[in-house]
């Protein structure tokens, strides 16, 4: 099947060829400056962090082998050709594994719930008054924006050593995260519900709870158990400072180099995140499975 | 004004049964599963070594750490402040680059439309998952045993734990591109290469460019913390202030933080509405 095609006369093309090349040199100068400005602020962050190429490849064989020798038991065999050997403290990993877990579970629900008390006066169309809106998100943005681990750092101080100062780390940095997420849920919500229980006389509280919250709750259990998942590996973590968890056994191991225990504390943590990643996964499925088809 | 009829309860019980007299099940499930949260909640609460009195006395300290802190106050160390916040920037933006350079051949190798062999694509997944399951501050601290103490162990383990993020967003980004593009080079006799260059890339690069900017932003705040084990930069000064009870320099540190973090913020989303803004007009 022979299709011909036009072909436009010389002059009209050399006319549309030069606008073409003109539009495409545009863009490549402006790809290249943008890229120049880049290796630019690269340069100057190499500099600033110190990088050093020669320091980097003398002891890049370092990192490899660091692999090789946390995977070596100390009879220089490796560690899968004894697992008794390797896990020989998981009766104390587990039980630091659960302390992990619970942590991040109490801080995940304290957290959802101070949100959640507060989400209402940080939407936009939800808020009783600019004023109280304005302080709600200033509060909230500080508590997402310092890391849990700072405020770990400061309550391990105030409340002493323990689990008790990751828990409330935890649960001031998810109230922050959690109180956008869900106040950006409120805001999507339909407002004619609220209009018709506003116009049957009903008072604010009323209005959030019959107009609002039945629109919201599914999206709001959800972001609570992405975070919960996001919020077993910062517990993980919480432990090098001192504030509970499986933390504090790992960075023992890891700076006293007892390097089986370092590899078998890292596949115990990654197991763990694993198994929550597809518990939640299928805990949301069964949940809102339906509501997210309809 | 009409009157409207009085509803007819009982018709209305009739026809929808399912709103008037839900399934015993569903309404047993609902409060269970309360029940059940607040049961394992009480069950952490005791576990945990939580007390009313030990929560009062903490909040009294706390309520004087704060008054200590006020008001914010550098002291003499302005100067090293200012280099360690620009260690922390550094950090960020160096080792998101470096995150990024590597990452996106690898989530080629991920990706369901180049890779369709579950056989390759699954060791190659779960290698990415496995590092992303292991968080950045403990990254650093196996750098720290590498490189040594320093920024340079911060920039590694920024660069690693992203790797393992970008590996899986980039990979996501690239099954979902459009494959008529790609049919389209294929079609006029393009290599599998000139696929990847020509029907692919134009498409995926604007979504790469703004999540690599978000994790700039976001790597900001990780890279503040970083230095709580010794990798460098801000988190380093703010650790050893906290340690030393100097609190007028801890709060001066952390509003510096907040301050660069809102600054690094508002530049990307800047940036990241430059870029997709003219893909979207293009």
């Amino acid at each position: 099947m022979a299709v011909a095609v036009s072909i436009l006369p010389e002059q009209q093309l050399a006319v549309l060829n030069d606008a073409y090349r003109k539009a495409v040199a545009r863009k490549r100068l402006r790809a290249i400056g943008a890229t120049a400005l880049f290796l630019a602020a690269l340069t100057v962050a190499a500099i600033g962090a110190e990088v050093n190429l020669k320091t980097f490849i003398t002891y890049f064989g370092n990192f490899v082998s660091y692999f090789d020798r946390i995977f070596t038991l100390e009879d220089h065999t490796r560690v899968w050709s004894n697992f008794g050997e390797w896990f020989w403290g998981w009766q104390k990993w587990l039980k630091l594994l659960g302390e992990t877990i619970l942590i991040s579970y109490v801080g995940t629900l304290t957290g959802a719930v101070l949100a959640f008390a507060l989400n209402f006066f940080a939407a936009e169309n939800t808020s009783p008054a600019p004023w109280l809106r304005f302080v709600v998100r200033r509060a909230l943005e500080f508590a997402r924006t310092v890391p849990g681990i700072v405020f770990a750092l400061i309550f391990v101080i105030a409340f002493g050593l323990g689990p008790m100062a990751g828990v409330l780390a935890i649960a001031i940095h998810s109230t922050g995260a959690l109180g956008k997420l869900f106040s950006e849920i409120v805001e999507n919500a339909d407002m004619k519900p609220v209009e018709g229980v506003r116009s049957t006389g009903a008072s604010w509280i009323s209005c959030m709870r019959f107009a609002v919250l039945p629109q919201v709750t599914a999206g709001y259990a959800s972001y609570a158990l992405l975070r919960f998942e996001i919020n077993v590996r910062e517990a993980s973590v919480m432990g090098f400072v001192g504030a509970g968890g499986i933390g504090q056994e790992l960075v023992v191991a890891i700076r006293k180099f007892y390097y089986s225990d370092v590899s078998a504390i890292l596949v115990t943590i990654i197991v763990t995140v694993f198994l929550i990643d597809i518990g939640t996964g299928w805990l949301r499925a069964r949940l809102f499975g339906k509501d997210a088809r309809a | 004004m009409n009157q409207l009829p009085a509803p007819n309860t009982e018709q209305l019980r009739t026809r929808y049964p399912d709103v008037f007299n839900r399934p015993v099940s569903a309404r047993l499930a609902t409060s269970a599963m309360i029940l059940g949260a607040l049961g394992i909640l009480i069950f952490g609460l005791v576990d945990l070594d939580f007390s009313a009195s030990r929560f009062l006395a903490g909040l009294n300290q706390l309520g004087w750490i704060t008054m200590l802190m006020i008001p914010p106050d550098p002291g003499s160390s302005l100067p090293a402040y200012m280099v360690a916040l620009g260690e922390t920037l550094s950090i960020a933006l160096l080792g998101t680059t470096i995150a990024a350079f590597f990452a996106l051949p690898v989530s080629l190798l991920a990706a369901r439309n180049i890779v369709p062999s579950n056989f390759f694509r699954f060791p190659v997944r779960r290698f990415l998952d496995s590092i992303r399951g292991v968080d950045t501050l403990i990254w650093a601290l196996v750098w720290i045993n590498v490189v040594g103490l320093g920024p340079f162990a911060g920039v590694l383990a920024i660069a690693v734990a992203d790797f393992g993020a970008f590996g899986k967003l980039f990979s996501e980004a690239i099954e979902a591109a459009d494959q008529k593009q790609v049919e389209g080079i294929r079609a006029s006799g393009g290599s599998a290469l000139h696929e990847i260059r020509f029907g692919l890339l134009p498409q995926v690069l604007p979504v790469i460019a703004g999540q690599v900017l978000y994790f700039i932003e976001s790597n900001t705040r990780s890279a503040t913390i970083i230095g709580i084990v010794g990798a460098g930069g801000i988190g380093l000064q703010l650790a050893e202030q906290i340690r030393v009870l100097e609190w007028q320099k801890v709060s001066f540190l952390i509003l510096m933080i907040l301050v660069a973090v809102a600054a690094i913020d508002w530049i990307s989303s800047k940036l990241r509405f430059a870029i997709i803004g003219r893909r979207a007009v293009a």
